[in-house]
């Protein structure tokens, strides 16, 4: 038997991958233990909805990421699975639905996968960017039908509904953020399973054929329109799962969650974790979510920020924040990170310096326009009075410096990281 | 080599007319291709044959007349439809999966032949069948070395294997290849043919290609193709005493080797 043939056998034969079970049984630990360390009613939330941005942009990006579909609006998913789970919530108080509350998601889900087999049969008639118009349309439509039924949608003030109902199940209520917390967890764990085990089927391999050469895929048999189809259709369960999710976990669903800003937060999040790994969008989710429920505690400009970020991994790291680990997993293996630890504090140190005068320089911007000029407040502790031109002179040579250092720094990472690149294609051939 | 009486033949060209707007490319094509044969499309560039084989694999309608694949008239399929009833092609400019590694490329090609469709409830490590069948093909073209490299890091040489590792995986009985040595070396060429006689043994085949060598070596029959016109049909030798076709285009070809 030739080598070719052996080397297509041992994978067939290879034994339990014991590198990815491990992963994911430390991922379920993580999420397990994560309260413990987090617990304050805040962190609690957080992280709940954290579990529910996950599933939905690993959904999002089964289209993205996989079957090379940029959709405008995939909230109509997520958002027609969370409006029919807070039915399902209300059916259950009512008495005419007997479902465990834990298996409301579900209720999101099918609905996710029934909207999704509706429109996605039409929608993935086209590829590219006529099908990006249509989900955009389609989204809007949506939108514009939610607030034309009220009797369905609530008009503006939504539909609420209260998450304890139905019989405790080993005391379990649903009624302390931290068993929504648990049951969100839960569910983000078999999601994200579901969707791993998706990328490795004949569906899931072909779709990434698709996505690469939707011509060549039908000259090996493949209906391109049935292939994109199916996974749209799929990704709308897992959508609609996430929805159900934050059903439970808001008890309010409103217009907004089919609205455009939320399909955009799940393109974002999908491409800033990285669309062409899995994990990406897990990621991707977590920062976004961090942006969207701590920053904008924080601060007015959070989505400034998230605008720059956003704006900054498209232009230096366009394969996103996961690529950026992978790379450097592969320079680490190859046992050249020493050459990098240097030039990586120095670009982190300057970056520090930088970011400080920026952000010195955005906050008083925001404060001034608030306060209608002068007025004084303080960042880390650094009293500073808006109507002193040396605040403004010290915050600008701050960033002047910092912006003037990370160039520099920059330019020295990126010499090493070159010559460490080349080193490596040069080793692969 | 002509179809016995009553086979149907391989593929069957009859009365086929394609334009694009205002301009005929194919103008009356009729061709009967044996199963088994192995036959050779020539011509100058432009002649038609890439559309040809376009025409003949679903990926442009028909202005008019009918392809048959095996008797049946699958004219107006879709390229999907043709490729299920066992007819499989390559392309003159490369075609492959780029962000696919070369084994998935392959393990993509046997998917559906194998009766693995539209799956999602089979883990693609579990089927033994296409595993081995896309190991098998990818040590026929010789890139076994290179299993996990990405297709569109592949060197152009590389490449064009896969482009026909691609094509036959699936296990079509008739295959169409589009110039399949263009911008090989010599030695890759010597390589490339040998590579063709092995994986499509036993199959039909039908080439498009500009190296003699290569044509009068491998093919059963050649047709001439001449601004949309085939101007002959017949065996290598008769093709190459054929006043018409040394006028058309041999003679031009022969005086450059
Ligand atoms: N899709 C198309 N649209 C318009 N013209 C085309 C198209 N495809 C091919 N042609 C024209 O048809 C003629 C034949 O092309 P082709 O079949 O590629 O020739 P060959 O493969 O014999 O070199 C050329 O003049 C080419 O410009
Ligand atoms: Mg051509």
């Amino acid at each position: 038997m030739s080598a070719g043939a052996n080397l297509g056998t041992t994978i067939r034969f290879r034994p339990l991958n014991v590198g990815r079970y491990f992963l994911w049984g430390s991922f379920a630990l993580v999420l397990a233990v994560l309260p413990l360390f987090f617990s304050a009613g805040f962190a609690i939330t957080m992280m709940s909805q954290m579990g529910i941005f996950i599933i939905a942009a690993l959904a999002y990006n089964m289209l993205l990421g996989e079957t090379g579909l940029l959709s405008f609006g995939h909230a109509v998913y997520t958002g027609l699975g969370s409006y029919f789970a807070i039915h399902a919530l209300n059916w259950i108080a009512a008495g005419t639905l007997p479902l465990p509350v834990a298996l409301v998601p579900l209720v999101g889900g099918l609905f996710g996968l029934l909207f999704g087999l509706l429109f996605g049969y039409i929608i993935t008639k086209k590829a590219g960017t006529t099908f990006a118009m249509i989900t955009l349309g389609i989204g809007e439509m949506v939108f514009a039908a939610s607030l034309m039924f009220p009797s369905f949608f609530g008009g503006e003030g939504g539909i609420s509904a209260n998450r304890v109902v139905g019989k405790p199940f080993l005391g379990i209520t649903y009624g302390p953020a931290i068993q929504v917390y648990y049951l969100i967890a839960l569910w983000t764990f078999v999601a994200m399973i579901a969707m791993f085990a998706l990328t490795r089927t004949p569906l899931g391999r072909v779709a990434n054929a698709v996505r690469d050469n939707p011509e060549r895929a039908e000259f090996i048999g493949y209906n391109t329109h049935i292939v994109r189809f199916l996974m749209f259709a799929l990704s709308g369960f897992f959508a609609g799962i996430a929805g159900g999710l934050s059903a439970i976990n808001f008890e309010i669903v409103s217009a907004e969650s089919v609205g455009a800003q939320r399909s955009g937060g799940m393109l974002l999040a999908a491409y800033i974790g990285g669309v062409g790994v899995f994990f990406g969008p897990v990621i991707g989710a977590i920062i976004f979510t961090f942006f969207l429920v701590a920053m904008s505690n924080m601060t007015k400009a959070w989505l400034l920020y998230l605008g720059l970020f956003f704006m900054a991994i498209v232009m230096f790291a366009p394969g996103g924040i996961a690529s950026v680990i992978l790379m450097n997993l592969r320079v680490w293996k190859a046992g050249f990170m020493n050459r990098l630890w240097k030039p990586y504090a120095a670009l982190a140190s300057a970056g520090v310096i930088a970011l400080g005068g920026f952000v010195a320089i955005v906050e008083m911007t925001y404060k001034l326009s608030d306060s209608g000029g002068g007025g004084a407040f303080s960042v880390f502790g650094i009293p500073i009075d808006l109507a002193k031109p040396l605040s403004w002179i010290v915050a600008g040579l701050v960033l002047a410096v910092g912006g003037f250092l990370y160039r520099r720094a920059w330019v020295a990472m990126k010499r090493e990281w070159d010559d460490i690149q080349s080193i490596l294609a040069e080793r692969a051939t | 080599m002509t179809a016995a009486p009553g086979a149907a033949a391989s593929i069957e060209l009859r009365g086929v007319y394609k334009s694009f707007g205002k301009t005929q490319i194919i103008r009356g094509v009729n061709l009967a291709i044996a199963k088994g044969e192995r036959h050779a499309i020539i011509g100058p560039n432009g002649a038609g044959k890439s559309t040809l084989f376009n025409l003949i694999s679903g990926r442009f309608p028909v202005s008019s007349g009918n392809v048959l694949l095996n008797g049946a008239d699958i004219t107006g399929l879709k390229p999907y439809q043709i490729n299920r009833r066992g007819l499989s092609r390559s392309f003159q400019i490369t075609n492959i999966f780029h962000r696919l590694s070369v084994f998935e490329n392959l393990r993509c090609s046997v998917l559906w032949s194998l009766g693995y469709k539209y799956s999602f409830w089979k883990a693609l490590n579990g089927l033994a069948d296409a595993n081995e069948r896309a190991a098998e093909v990818m040590e026929g073209i010789g890139l076994s070395r290179r299993r996990d490299t990405l297709a569109g890091l592949l060197s152009y040489a590389e490449q064009r294997a896969l482009e026909i590792g691609i094509t036959i995986a699936g296990g079509a009985e008739v295959i169409l290849l589009d110039e399949p040595t263009a911008g090989m070396n010599r030695s890759e060429t010597a390589h490339a043919v040998e590579l063709i006689k092995k994986v499509t043994a036993g199959k039909t085949l039908v080439m498009v290609e500009h190296d003699m060598g290569v044509v009068f070596g491998l093919a059963d029959r050649i047709s001439v193709l001449v601004y949309g016109e085939v101007i002959a049909t017949d065996a290598p030798a008769a093709i190459r005493s054929n006043a018409a076709v040394q006028e058309a285009y041999l003679g031009t070809t022969a005086n450059n080797h």
